[in-house]
C-alpha cells in the first residue's frame, strides 16, 4: 500500500465543513493498522452530529479504496470534543473560506457552569475585512457548531467556529 | 456523497448510512465501548436512561414543532439546531437503555411504545401556546437539564457519564438562548412582558414534578443550582416568580396556576391519565410513573404514526 492508514484517513473532508479533513478538525483519535485492517477511532463533535455516520462511510470508503480490506471505524465519546482540537492549518482554511475559527474554548470554573448573560466574550475579527469586532446575529447557524454574525464595517454576514 | 449535489445525496445507494426512520441509519454507538461494569444495576440503568432520553425525545419533538413559526429565520434554526442536539442525546441514551435491558433499540424504543410507557417528565410534553412560552418552558428544561447532567459526568456507568459530559456543553447554548429570549421579552415591551411572565405563570406548577426521581442513579443536589439559574434570570428580565420555588406545591394566588388547553381527546393512545393539575404535590404519580397529560398522546401520534403504519418499512 503506498500510503499508511493514518495519512488516508487525514485527508477524509468533513461533509458539513468540506474545506477542512478529519485531522483538521480533531475528530481522529487513534488509527491502528494490523496487516492489511485497519481500526479508526473518531468522536463526534455534537451529540446529535448528522455528519457522523456520514463520516464513518466515508473513511471506510477511502481505506478501502487505498486498500485496506478489514476497516473499523469505532467511536469515542469520553474525553468530549472540544474545538481546542482544530489544528492551525484547519483554523487558516476556515478564515480562508470565509468562516471565522473558534478562539479558545472556556475554562470551566469550579463548581456550577456560569450563565454567560452579558459575560464580555474576546471581539471577533470579520473574516473577510479583518475588521477587529463583529456583532452576533444568532446563536446557531446551519450547523449546531457554528453562530452567525455580522461585520459592523463591511456589512458582510459570516459564520463563526463556536468555542466548546 | 457529493457536497454539491442534495439530490445525489438521497440517491447515493453506495452509501450505507442514512438519517431517519426505516432508512437503514446506524446504532448511534456505533463503535463505542459498551461493557458494563460487573457491579452495575443494569435494570436500574436502563430504567434512569429511559428517563433522560424521553426527556430529550419528546422536548425535541415540541421544539422541532416551532421550526417555520419562530419570530425569525435564525430563531427557527436555532431551535432546529437544539432540537437537534437533544435528539442527539436521546439516541444515544435510549441505544443505551436498549443495551442494559439486553433488548430493544432505539428505534423500538422510540416508536414502540405507548403514551404510559415513556417516562418522560411532563414538562417535556406540554404544547406551546406562544413562544413565551416555548423559551420558559426551555430555560427551565435546559437549567434543570444541565444542573443534572453535570453531576452525571461521574456516573459509575462509562456509556452514561459520557454522554453527559458531552451534553453538557450543548446544554450551555440551550440555556443561554432561553435566559436572552427571557430577557428580552420580560425586559421588553408591556405587552412582552405581560405575555412572558403569564408563561412563567403557566410554568411554575409544573417544576413541581422534578423534585419526584424515583431512579436510585439521579442526582440529588442539584435543586440550589437551578434555584439560583431561574432566579437570576427572571430577576434580569424584571419578572416574577409566582410562588418560591421550593413552594410550588402550594401556590398562594389560585389564579396563576396551570390549566391544561387539552382536557379529552389525545387521539389514538388512550392509556394516558390525565393528571389533576390545580394541586400538584411531590408525592403524587408523575411523567416518571408513566403518568402523562393527553399531549404526549398527541406527540406520540404524530412522531410515531409512519412507523406504526409501515412497521419495518425500508426506502
Amino acid at each position: 500500500m503506498s500510503r499508511n492508514a493514518a495519512e488516508v484517513a487525514a485527508t477524509v473532508t468533513d461533509p458539513e465543513m468540506p474545506m477542512l479533513t478529519l485531522a483538521d478538525l480533531g475528530v481522529i483519535r487513534e488509527v491502528r493498522e494490523d496487516g492489511d485492517g485497519v481500526v479508526v477511532t473518531i468522536t463526534p463533535t455534537y451529540s446529535g452530529c448528522p455528519a457522523m455516520d456520514e463520516i464513518r462511510a466515508d473513511l471506510r470508503r477511502a481505506l478501502a479504496g487505498a486498500g485496506y480490506r478489514e476497516v473499523e471505524v469505532r467511536t469515542v465519546l469520553a474525553p468530549a470534543w472540544t474545538t481546542d482540537w482544530i489544528s492551525a492549518e484547519g483554523r487558516a482554511k476556515l478564515a480562508a473560506a470565509g468562516i471565522s475559527p473558534p478562539g479558545q474554548a472556556p475554562r470551566r470554573p469550579a463548581g456550577p457552569v456560569p450563565l454567560m448573560l452579558g459575560t464580555p466574550r474576546p471581539a471577533i475579527a470579520c473574516p473577510q475585512c479583518g475588521h477587529p469586532e463583529s456583532e452576533q446575529i444568532a446563536a446557531f447557524s446551519a450547523t449546531a457548531c457554528r453562530e452567525l454574525r455580522r461585520c459592523p464595517v463591511c456589512r458582510e454576514p459570516f459564520e463563526h467556529v463556536k468555542e466548546i | 456523497m457529493s457536497f454539491d449535489d442534495a439530490y445525489g445525496a438521497l440517491t447515493d445507494h453506495d452509501d450505507d448510512a442514512r438519517w431517519a426512520y426505516g432508512t437503514g441509519f446506524a446504532d448511534p454507538l456505533a463503535g463505542v465501548p459498551t461493557a458494563f461494569s460487573p457491579a452495575a444495576d443494569r435494570p436500574a440503568l436502563a430504567s434512569y436512561c429511559l428517563m433522560l432520553g424521553d426527556d430529550a425525545l419528546i422536548m425535541s419533538h415540541r421544539l422541532q414543532e416551532w421550526v417555520t413559526r419562530a419570530p425569525e429565520l435564525e430563531d427557527e434554526v436555532a431551535i432546529a439546531n437544539i432540537a437537534l442536539d437533544l435528539l442527539g442525546q436521546a439516541r444515544l441514551l435510549l441505544t443505551r437503555a436498549g443495551e442494559a435491558l439486553g433488548d430493544g433499540n432505539e428505534d423500538a424504543l422510540a416508536y414502540g411504545r405507548g403514551p404510559a410507557e415513556f417516562r418522560n417528565v411532563q414538562l417535556a410534553e406540554r404544547a406551546d401556546p406562544d413562544f413565551a412560552h416555548l423559551v420558559a418552558r426551555l430555560l427551565a428544561f435546559s437549567t434543570w437539564r444541565l444542573a443534572v447532567l453535570d453531576r452525571l459526568r461521574d456516573a459509575d456507568d462509562p456509556v452514561l457519564a459520557a454522554v453527559a459530559a458531552k451534553a453538557v456543553k450543548e446544554l450551555t447554548y440551550h440555556r443561554e438562548y432561553a435566559a436572552q429570549w427571557v430577557i428580552r421579552l420580560g425586559d421588553g415591551t408591556d405587552l412582552s412582558r405581560e405575555r412572558m411572565q403569564s408563561a412563567v405563570d403557566a410554568l411554575w406548577p409544573l417544576l413541581a414534578e422534578l423534585d419526584h426521581e424515583p431512579s436510585p442513579l439521579a442526582p440529588k443536589d442539584w435543586r440550589p443550582e437551578f434555584d439560583a439559574v431561574m432566579a437570576h434570570v427572571l430577576s434580569t428580565a424584571t419578572l416574577t416568580a409566582p410562588v418560591p420555588v421550593d413552594n410550588v406545591a402550594e401556590p398562594s394566588d389560585p389564579s396563576a396556576t396551570f390549566s391544561p388547553t387539552q382536557r379529552g381527546g389525545g387521539g389514538g393512545g388512550a392509556r394516558e391519565t390525565e393528571l389533576d393539575l390545580e394541586a400538584p404535590a411531590s408525592s403524587a404519580p408523575t411523567g416518571r410513573d408513566g403518568v402523562h397529560t393527553p399531549a404526549l398522546a398527541e406527540v406520540l401520534d404524530e412522531m410515531q404514526s409512519l412507523a406504526r403504519s409501515v412497521p419495518g418499512g425500508v426506502w
